[in-house]
């Protein structure tokens, strides 16, 4: 594998979340009925002429921005025609040679480095119909057809499957902070096809590349790739040559297959568009929607580090998605312990979540309920132990915490003086044990510390129960 | 006169998604070949310094609409034309190979 | 009395005659002529418009390529056979709202393409001033109607010269708006970026009565432009005192019929009695606008028409095995062969190693035709040409010389390559009685102009009252 080196480009196709359609005034919405959110437009019929949506535009200015892309001075749109039931007009519309933006980029670590991935090109375009395969017939849906996609190009800049699943999720990361689009790769909001060669290491001519298409999950394009690259070295290695050509992955066998079609290379006539005229954005513009940009995922977690004086590890982590950092940000405005609420975060809520399979927005504990959980802790009312269960039932109901311990009668005792009455009598009652500790075996102490935990159902505060039991073992009270 | 080869007529021929006996393949080929040699004389013109018009009124720009949402038509008025369909789908015969 | 049939919108107006008896009269018309001059690819039998307006009841015949909600739009063409689009294109909506009659569908070249009505999958339309020949086209069948008095009135639409060329060659007023000035939604595409819908009317007068109902702003329409509509009616005033008249040199050459020049120069000469200002110019770039057409045209058509393809509506091949072969198929039974013409020079013209020499340099040398027109209008108000080179020539004539069919728009082309409006008015006839057109062309948005100039020719002469011997 040493011998040669892996070169990807990565090529992104993002559904922006607007209400309508790129070209007509069609709903978006996710799931309708078959042919229910459509119009002559959108269905390509005779006469129908395209308007452009001035929102699916902006949400292109913003991302283009966003990626630190030049704007075209002239934007215009172009006809990309070829057959194909689902593309009812039996051309597409979207953008050849003055695309919407380019010459970008985003910033990836790859072995401890910063990396600078170029983006080559951002540009609009309407999207297909959904086709349907059964044996003997096809059939069409074109709710689908018309939504505005952003196609996001990278340079074969990456090196490595790993770098692709990096680029993927900060790419991912700042879209969602833009707000333009809930990057699902599984509702079909975010679509990644791969261009993927491989050559002998220091070269710089690019060998053949391939084309991979089909993975639906971020990981499925980190496997995908692996196996390519070495299907790629294994194929050199035995002297075959490596054909240019779309390969589908197969996320079940874990295997990418060569798509055999009769179609040589597609022609696409690219030519103006001349139903739409040419778009502007003046610099001035483009100065205020940069200024307005809301603060992106590297430049949050570096203000993090400094603000919370959080490690750029937990930055890194908790900035990766919007919704997380809004969350956390909110919680640690309420709660003064950062650290705390770091690792609770991290911790616990990202494992349940993960378990319930929901994002942190489906948590069912409000910021402030969190906050007011760790504050219980940090103030001793609730053992921390007794928070993590709090927590779990706080998520499962969306019942407040505080509340629930209230309900529960789940506050901490911390009175020195009931919890001794409790020590002594398991002392007393645990004579074995007793002596084991005054023997030496520290286990013993911990078994103590339990049965003084089990005889108050967990409420004692545990390090009083150690200070105390440890005193009255050492002899006296 | 220009003469274009059969095989350039049946490559964009196929492209257009047109099928041509070798009759209409003939026919074709040579009234084409009169039309393009007819539209060569557009080389005498020298327009290495002329920008192309795509469109004629070249001052209009930045047409929108507002992301508002339309009514659409009903999907029976969709499929009213469709010369197959299945349950509120367009039905065509089989796509070989997938995309 | 006239027959009710042989008047215009405007008499029938002033006369306060009821829709009932207009339909009557027009549909009495339509029957004794109609197996003739097949100029309707569909008679629209239902009682006439409910509601007021200012055209109410009066019936407007509409090319067979603009959409009419509910009804067969065809485009004279069979592999749209049956469409019904569920949508009324923007122009027959004001239409509605005005009150008109939609009385029918009117015969044209299948999609457009043709000069001649001939390419119709429903045969070609006849001339009603002479049976044996082409009425023009591609709006043949509404140009033969309104001369016919099938109708009152006709909109058509104009790629390369489909409105103003068979208004010449039928004796009838025909008009192509400034490109932006009607919506073209719900106007199957020809060649999205030349073509305009526009009004085929039997006088001025008409056209600009038709024309202030159908221009204007549309939001469904990127190409189309907001700015007011003015009251054309104001523009219909004889007067052309100072008026500045360009006379182009590159518009009478050798070819043109000599009817035909004399016809013109004669009418520039009234003109000119009645104190306009005639100028030679030169519009140097001429010789290229046909060469440039039909690179332009046929490419952007090429692309318009590939959603013709038996998925959604219209002819489908039925026994086709997979859905390649359903497209090449449905293509090629329903296409004519002016239609595969047109599509195959187009795709050939945007093709890789071709896009460059072809439609790129057609789209430089259009620039060049435009700034001849730029040029031009600093000295003249109106530039005046020949709308024909000849008058109708006989059916059959030039079917299998498509070279020699296309240069039949030698004059019209410009304008819309340029994006100007321009006119056809009759002025005179030749000696084989036969018609011959006169084109005013302006500047873009000076309609009004054109009106004014048009009217005041028009209203000095008498050539707008002649009829056919039907």
């Amino acid at each position: 594998m040493t011998k040669y080196e892996t070169v990807i480009g990565l090529e992104v196709h993002l559904q922006l979340a607007t209400r309508t359609k790129a070209f007509c005034g069609c709903s978006t919405d996710f799931g309708a009925r078959p042919n229910s959110q459509t119009c002559p437009v959108c269905l390509g019929f005779p006469g129908s002429l395209p308007v452009l949506n001035e929102e699916a535009f902006n949400f292109a200015v913003k991302v283009a921005l966003a990626l630190g892309c030049k704007i075209q001075d002239l934007i215009k749109f172009d006809r990309k025609n070829y057959y194909y039931p689902d593309l009812p007009k039996n051309f597409q519309i979207s953008q050849y040679d003055m695309p919407l933006a380019y010459d970008g980029f985003i910033d990836i670590t790859s072995s401890g480095q910063s990396k600078r991935i170029r983006i080559k090109r951002v540009h609009m375009e309407e999207d297909a119909g959904k086709l349907m395969h059964t044996p003997g017939y096809s059939l069409v849906d074109y709710n689908r057809s018309g939504m505005p996609l952003l196609e996001i190009v990278t340079e074969p800049d990456l090196s490595s499957h790993e770098e692709a699943y990096e680029y993927l999720t900060k790419l991912k990361a700042i879209l969602r902070y833009l707000k333009v689009s809930d990057c699902d790769m599984e509702k079909g909001s975010l679509r990644c096809d791969a261009n993927i060669s491989i050559r002998p290491k220091g070269d710089t001519k690019l060998g053949v590349k391939v084309e991979v298409k089909n993975m639906n999950s971020f990981k499925n394009v980190r496997s995908a790739l692996e196996y390519e690259a070495r299907r790629q070295v294994s194929a050199m290695g035995s002297g075959e040559k490596i054909v240019q050509e779309t390969r589908l992955w197969d996320a079940d066998k874990e295997v990418s297959n060569s798509m055999r079609s009769k179609e040589e290379a597609e022609e696409y006539r690219y030519f103006p568009e001349p139903d739409l005229v040419p778009f502007v954005v003046d610099k001035r513009n483009i100065e205020i929607i940069k200024r307005g940009l809301p603060e992106l995922p590297e430049a949050r977690a570096a203000r993090f580090t400094k603000e919370f004086a959080m490690s750029e590890y937990d930055a890194g982590v908790i900035t990766s998605d919007i919704d997380l950092a809004e969350y956390f940000e909110e919680s640690a405005r309420l709660c003064k312990n950062i650290k705390a609420v770091a690792n609770w975060i991290m911790g616990d809520i990202m494992a349940a979540l993960k378990e319930k399979t929901v994002g942190i927005k489906d948590a069912r504990i409000a910021p402030a309920g969190l906050a007011g959980l760790l504050t219980m802790i940090d103030s001793g009312a609730i053992s921390g132990k007794m928070a993590k269960d709090v927590l779990l039932e706080a998520m499962d109901t969306g019942i407040d915490p505080k509340v629930i311990v209230e309900k529960r009668g789940l506050s901490q005792v911390n009175d020195r003086g009931e919890i001794e009455a409790v020590v002594k009598s398991v002392v007393a009652g645990n004579e074995k044990s007793v002596n084991d500790y005054k023997a030496g075996k520290t286990n013993a102490l911990t078994f103590l510390v339990g049965q003084v935990m089990k005889s108050t159902k967990g409420k004692a505060n545990p390090a009083i129960v150690n200070d105390i039991l440890k005193k009255i073992l050492e002899g006296g009270v | 006169m220009k003469s274009i080869d059969k095989k350039v007529v049946e490559k964009v021929a196929h492209l257009s998604r047109l099928e041509l006996n070798e009759k209409e393949l003939d026919q074709y080929c040579s009234q084409l070949a009169l039309i393009l040699s007819y539209i060569d004389k557009l080389n005498e013109l020298d327009t290495s310094k002329t920008q192309p018009t795509t469109h004629a009124l070249s001052t209009l720009k930045n047409v929108f609409r507002k992301d508002v949402p339309r009514k659409s038509i009903s999907s029976d008025e969709a499929l009213e034309n469709a010369p197959a369909k299945d349950g509120g789908l367009f039905k065509v015969p089989p796509v070989i190979g997938s995309k | 009395m006239e027959k009710l049939y042989a008047l215009t919108a405007h008499e029938l107006i002033s006369l306060k005659k009821s829709k009932a008896e207009i339909a009557g009269s027009v549909h009495d018309r339509i029957e004794a002529v109609e197996p003739r001059v097949k100029a309707f690819v569909r008679v629209n039998n239902t009682s006439s418009a409910e509601g007021g307006g200012v055209l109410s009841g009066i019936p407007v015949l509409v090319k067979d390529n603009i959409c009419v909600s509910g009804e067969e739009t065809t485009c004279s063409s069979r592999i749209l056979d049956g469409f019904k689009p569920p949508y009324d294109a923007t122009v027959v909506k004001k239409l509605k709202a005005a009150g008109a009659y939609l009385i029918g569908k009117s015969n044209m070249d299948e999609f457009a393409f043709g000069s001649s009505c001939e390419t119709s999958c429903y045969g070609p339309t006849r001339n009603p001033w002479d049976l044996n020949r082409i009425p023009g086209g591609s709006s043949g069948g509404s140009a033969a109607a309104v001369a016919a008095d099938e109708t009152i009135m006709a909109i058509g639409s104009d790629t390369g010269g489909s409105i103003r060329q068979p208004a010449a060659l039928c004796g009838v007023v025909g008009m192509k708006p400034t490109y932006g000035r009607v919506s073209r939604y719900g106007l199957i595409a020809f060649a999205s970026s030349l073509d305009q819908i526009g009004p085929i009317t039997k006088d001025v007068e008409d056209a600009a009565l038709l024309l202030g109902i159908i221009a204007g702003y549309d939001e469904m329409d990127s190409t189309s432009v907001d700015m007011p509509v003015p009251d054309y009616k104001r523009s219909l005033v004889k007067d052309v005192k100072g008026l500045r008249v360009g006379v182009p040199k590159e518009y009478f050459i050798k070819g043109i019929d000599k009817d035909v020049e004399a016809s013109v120069r004669k009418a520039i000469g009234v003109l000119k009695d009645l104190g306009a200002e005639i100028k030679d110019i030169t519009l140097p770039h001429t010789e290229y606008a046909v060469a440039t057409y039909y690179i332009v045209a046929p490419a952007e058509a090429s692309s318009n028409l590939a959603r013709f393809d038996g998925v959604q509506y219209g002819l489908r091949d039925k026994g086709a095995r997979d859905i390649i072969d359903m497209y090449i198929k449905s293509r090629s039974e329903g296409f004519g062969n002016e239609a595969k013409r047109r599509i195959l020079l187009g795709t050939y013209c945007l093709s890789t190693g071709y896009y460059d020499a072809y439609y790129l340099k057609a789209q430089k040398v259009r620039t060049k035709i435009r700034e001849d027109f730029d040029r031009a209008f600093k000295d003249c108000d109106i530039i005046i040409t020949p709308t024909s080179p000849t008058p109708a020539f006989k059916i059959g004539e030039r079917m299998n010389d498509p070279l020699s069919m296309y240069l039949s728009d030698i004059f019209t082309i410009p304008a819309n390559l340029a994006g100007l409006p321009a006119i056809s008015v009759p002025c005179g006839l030749t000696a084989g009685a036969l018609p011959i057109g006169l084109q005013i062309m302006a500047k873009p948005f000076d309609e009004e102009t054109i009106l004014r100039a048009a009217y005041t020719f028009e209203q000095s002469t008498e050539h707008h009252k002649l009829k056919p011997k039907l």
